[in-house]
């Protein structure tokens, strides 16, 4: 099976700080990836430098037999990669339909009225039906997590990385998030899952890779991944 | 199509003040204002609807006149020529600043337009051909239409207000106003929804420079004279972002609503009190409203509207 | 145009006074913007302020340095109000605020103006001091005393407000919120606190700025616009936050003015700055010393 994402020795520093260090990857199509680590371990730079909010100094980034690594991140969700953002950034002045017009409009070239129609059909399938035309600035925090979602959705993704979507959720709201997620890698959409909510990633992943200071330390299966010492010492501390 | 209609009425009804025995003084007042319902709707198309804050409305504005003048001495170009002209000229120097700067901050963007209205004025003092610092004296050409050359310049202004007004009202309702909201909301949140940043703020910084170049063109003719102290002059700068900030920077209306309103502020304040005062009151409103009301005159209207149901 | 070794060592000269003088009137915004990411552009038009203030107050037989520095703690409590009034309005309310406190600084700033205008009119205004006028004979080169005071109160700011940052406790919490705030909030500090307290030193140092602008040469109130690009040349040319890049980068900026201003004259050594901001911002935009 090609990999729909190839990531091979992506390196970024910023002044003298390594984010990343030589870090290579490969996801396979359909496949649902977890990717964990603690906190500033570079798992964020690393989705930054695979959607193109920066840009690697080394290495590449092949997505779908392409290189993308000097494409402007408009052009790679163009081409199908999404992702929703740790910390939410809603369109504020748009009401939570009309968030979701925008990538139907700029990424799936989609006419008004086609438009509204597949954003209700999201909204619909992620439980924000109700809220199509309130305020996105009114949203409580899980809605907006949704909301998040439902606008990588609206862009027609080939690949959605989700960026910590269960942070500070109730386990309730947890659940409800995985069962899109799931529903999503159904309908044929490659998932790559950031948490740090370890009963999600290892429900919902394939295949788990953790990382420490910049470089992977262990990838594999997530029970494999539970058990490895370096895996826990890096959580843990030394 | 109720829209064309009001514009088509608008039109029409110039023309009809222009050709009756009103006072003259009013054109004088009324072409004035009408350059700062321009200037104001040029200026929000970039920084209500993007959030690029142009610091510099007036080097758009006077690189318009100039452009004017130097196709008037030199080949004695027509009025509509020298408009078109100076809005591309403007054009092209919002082209050319957006290229450099709007890829980053928008703070640094701000600044570069003060960089370029200082530049700028230092290049056309330095001038002689446009009559330097001391400026130059035009002599208008004499005109059939309307019996006096301010009438006709009204209603040419008038003409370009409709226009500007117009084009703000397409961006703001197309697909382009969609994508620049979008930046403004969060830019990096547009970009990851494929939105091509800075092609949109390009666009707009390049037509809201086109704008201001075209309100500025017909200002030599206006004075019958040019300097650059008066055509650089900061009360451009501070209008052009004072208006639509306080009329409202969401709707294409609010630009219009604030440039009406201030622009009759100042014309009494000037008569009334005093030249500088009236841009100090400009100053003090515009911080007034940045802090309080945020949304304009436009926003607490609706707030009204909302509570009085 | 003469080209000759003496008139670029003596532009050299000058370019280096200058530049720590430049230094010295941006290291109030390297805090207020590069540290604290505040919209500052209010910043030169409060020195030019400062320097009308100490205008006034020479009036009253004071030497302008001494004004300068006694007008410094009335200017760290207006930088606490600002702050403090800038953050209710606009910081606290999120990310709307760009557009807004933007604005918000470009009005403040045209305030100043105008008010300085409505005041002292728009004529150039000078103090006197015993220092100002007469000259240091160096071998062939004649240097203004003037510049040799403000190049020595220039450094005399910028360092101890480097040493103040690197050394005390409050100076460390300062560069400590610019890098990561919650984890400072989390330790127990209060960050709009310290923010605070750091907008009112920015500003109590463009007090003491503001006196050095007027020794160094007449002001006018339309100078605001100017130090702008001065101002944000020195900071960006600089990297936001550094310190040491202050004075390089008011080095740089000082020296490159200095000899256009020899070669080229004086209508074109304000462009120098803007010229430079905008070439810093196209090739480095993180600025030599940046982080």
């Amino acid at each position: 099976m090609a990999a729909l994402l190839q990531i091979s020795s992506v390196s970024k520093h910023f002044g003298g700080f390594t984010a990343l260090a030589e870090v290579s990857l490969a996801i396979g199509e359909g496949e649902r990836f977890g990717l964990i680590g603690p906190n500033g371990s570079g798992k964020t730079t690393l989705i930054n430098c695979v959607s193109g909010s920066l840009r690697n100094e080394s290495g590449s980034i092949v997505f779908n037999g392409e290189e993308v690594s000097r494409l402007p991140a408009y052009v790679r969700t163009r081409r199908g990669i999404a992702r929703s953002f740790q910390i939410p950034r809603p369109f504020r002045t748009m009401s939570v339909l009309e968030n979701l017009l925008v990538p139907s409009a700029y990424v799936a070239h989609l006419k008004d009225v086609d438009a509204e129609a597949q954003a209700r059909d999201i909204l619909r399938r992620i439980g924000l039906a109700d809220k199509a035309d309130t305020p996105s600035s009114a949203l409580s925090q899980v809605e907006l997590r949704k909301l998040e979602l439902a606008r990588a959705m609206a862009a027609r993704p080939k690949l959605l990385i989700s960026d910590e979507t269960m942070a500070g959720l109730s386990g309730a709201e947890v659940e409800e998030m995985l069962k899109i997620l799931f529903a999503l890698n159904e309908a044929g959409i490659t998932i790559i899952m950031i948490e740090h909510i370890m009963q999600a990633v290892m429900r919902f992943s394939q295949r788990v890779v953790c990382l420490d200071a910049g470089r992977i330390i262990c990838e594999g299966t997530p029970a494999s991944i539970v058990q490895n010492p370096d895996v826990q010492k890096a959580y843990l501390g030394a | 199509m109720k829209y064309w209609a009001s514009v088509a009425a608008l039109l029409v009804l110039a023309v009809v003040v222009a050709l009756a025995p009103t006072n003259d003084y009013f054109f004088y007042a009324a072409f004035v204002v009408l350059q700062f319902v321009v200037l104001a709707t040029a200026w929000n198309i970039l920084g209500g609807y993007a959030g690029y804050v142009n610091f510099g409305a007036g080097a758009f504005f006077a690189i318009g006149a100039y452009t004017a003048v130097v196709l008037f001495k030199s080949i004695g170009a027509p009025l509509a020529v020298q408009i078109v002209a100076g809005a591309a000229v403007s054009a092209l120097l919002g082209f050319g600043v957006g290229l450099l700067t709007l890829r980053l901050r928008g703070i640094f963007f701000a600044i570069a337009t003060v960089a370029v209205t200082f530049v700028l004025e230092t290049m056309m003092i330095n001038w002689r051909y446009v009559g330097g610092a001391t400026g130059l004296q035009l002599v208008r050409p004499p005109v059939e239409l309307f019996g006096t050359y301010t009438r006709m310049l009204f209603v040419v202004m008038a003409i370009v207000a409709l226009a500007a007004v117009s084009v703000a009202r397409y961006v703001q309702d197309s697909w382009i106003g969609r994508g620049l909201r979008a930046i403004r909301d969060s830019e990096e949140a547009a970009e990851c929804s494929g939105v091509p940043t800075l092609k949109l703020k390009l666009f707009a910084c390049t037509i809201s420079g086109a704008l201001m170049g075209a309100a500025g063109a017909p200002m030599p003719m206006y004075l019958a004279f040019i300097e650059p102290a008066s055509s650089f002059s900061l009360n451009y700068s501070v209008s052009a972002l004072a208006m639509p900030m306080i009329g409202g920077t969401a709707h294409w209306i609010g630009p219009v609503l604030g440039a009406l309103l201030l622009a009759t502020i100042q014309q009494v304040v000037t008569v009334t009190i005093s030249g500088e005062i009236n841009v100090l009151v400009i100053g003090v409103l515009l911080v007034v409203f940045v802090v309080a009301a945020p949304d304009g005159v436009l926003g607490l209207f609706k707030r009204w509207l909302r509570s009085s149901r | 145009m003469i080209f000759s070794l003496d008139l670029l060592t003596e532009a050299l000269i000058f370019g280096v006074l200058l530049g720590c003088f430049y230094a010295a009137v941006s290291i109030g915004l390297s805090v207020s913007f590069g540290l604290l990411d505040v919209p500052n552009v209010a910043h030169p038009a409060v020195m030019v302020f400062g320097s009308y203030l100490t205008f006034v107050l020479t009036g009253y037989g004071l030497d302008p340095i001494v004004a300068g520095v006694l007008l410094m703690p009335a200017f760290f409590v207006l930088g606490v109000l600002i702050y403090r009034f800038y953050y209710e309005s606009f910081e606290k309310r999120g990310s709307e605020a760009g557009v807004r406190g933007l604005a918000f600084f470009f009005g403040v700033a045209f305030i100043i103006e105008i008010g300085l205008i409505l005041g002292f009119g728009v004529d150039q205004r000078s103090v006197q001091a015993a220092y100002i006028g007469s000259s240091w004979a160096l071998g062939d080169y004649r240097i203004p005393y003037r510049m040799l005071v403000a190049f020595g109160v220039a450094l005399v700011l910028t360092f101890g407000l480097t040493l103040y940052l690197a050394r005390t406790f409050t100076g460390r919490a300062i560069k400590a919120v610019a890098q990561d705030e919650p984890a400072l909030r989390l330790m127990g500090a209060n960050p709009v606190r310290i923010k605070q307290w750091a907008f009112g030193i920015a500003t109590g140092v463009s007090a003491l700025a503001g006196a050095m602008l007027i020794i160094v040469s007449p002001v006018e109130p339309a100078m605001d616009r100017l130090y702008i690009g001065r101002t944000f040349c020195v900071v960006v040319l600089a990297g936001l936050g550094s310190m040491t890049g202050t004075l390089a980068a008011g080095l740089i900026l000082g020296v490159s003015e200095s000899i256009v201003l020899m070669f080229l004259g004086a209508s074109w050594a304000p462009a120098v700055a803007f010229g430079l901001l905008l070439i810093a911002l196209g090739v480095r935009p993180q600025g030599l010393f940046g982080r």
